[in-house]
């Protein structure tokens, strides 16, 4: 009905973290936390086009299904107070649901990319002493 | 059909950025990871409302695949828009400094 607003909420929150990360840097200061920021930025940025991603997609089905109309209160489940509360059930449980499983796969995503990044670096990693 | 529709998208388009991998010229990675989102989000949605409802896993019609239609096609319109706002190549900035 409107599962797809808590991930779209999330992307809000979700997207200016990443801008204010981005920000931060960007403004520099020391060199490798400035690198961090700027990488963990790049980071939220997956979680973003996820998150906007999906609920814009999915705010098309609403929209075919019906659910979604373009004169206030846009979501025809809020002419009925009975339709309200099964929305407002569907958003805890749906909307929270979705929401949690692309946040818990994005930090499968980035665990991998950091074992990724420092198998990486021991590897490019110069042998010490030796003749 | 929708889900599958979208999926199926989804694998095709991580395939193509996997191939012209290690570079993202044509931000194919922007386009792979919205149709994931849209994925992920409708495969919870399914195994939801299958569990408390039942029924049918998937919606199989004309209808659903239509919709399917459409959800890639917006996909591929964000991913044009994407493509045209950010000009990677630098085609369009050619093209109005002529």
């Amino acid at each position: 009905m409107a599962c797809f607003l808590v991930p779209a909420g999330e992307a809000v929150v979700t997207t200016v973290v990443q801008k204010v990360i981005e920000h931060q840097g960007k403004k520099g200061g020391e060199a490798k936390a400035a690198e961090m920021k700027l990488k963990w930025s790049k980071r939220l940025g997956w979680l973003n086009i996820m998150l906007w991603g999906g609920s814009l997609l999915l705010a098309l089905e609403h929209i075919w299904h019906g659910e979604i109309i373009a004169s206030p209160p846009f979501l025809t489940a809020m002419k009925d107070a009975t339709e309200t509360s099964i929305m407002l059930h569907e958003i805890a449980t749906v909307g929270v649901a979705m929401a949690v499983t692309i946040t818990v796969i994005w930090g499968i995503m980035v665990l991998v990319a950091e074992l990724k990044s420092r198998t990486a670096k021991v590897k490019v990693q110069p042998v010490r002493g030796g003749a | 059909m929708w889900l599958i529709l979208t999926a199926l998208a989804a694998v095709a388009a991580t395939i193509v950025w996997y191939v012209k991998s290690p570079g993202d010229k044509y931000k194919l990675g922007i386009l792979s990871l919205m149709l994931w989102g849209a994925t992920i989000m409708w495969v919870v949605d399914h195994i939801m409302a299958f569990a408390s409802e039942g029924g049918e896993f998937f919606e199989l019609g004309t209808d659903a695949t239509m919709l399917g239609v459409a959800v890639i096609v917006l996909a591929l319109v964000v991913w044009t828009l994407t493509l045209v706002i950010t000009d990677p190549k630098g085609v369009l900035k050619k093209i109005f400094n002529k």
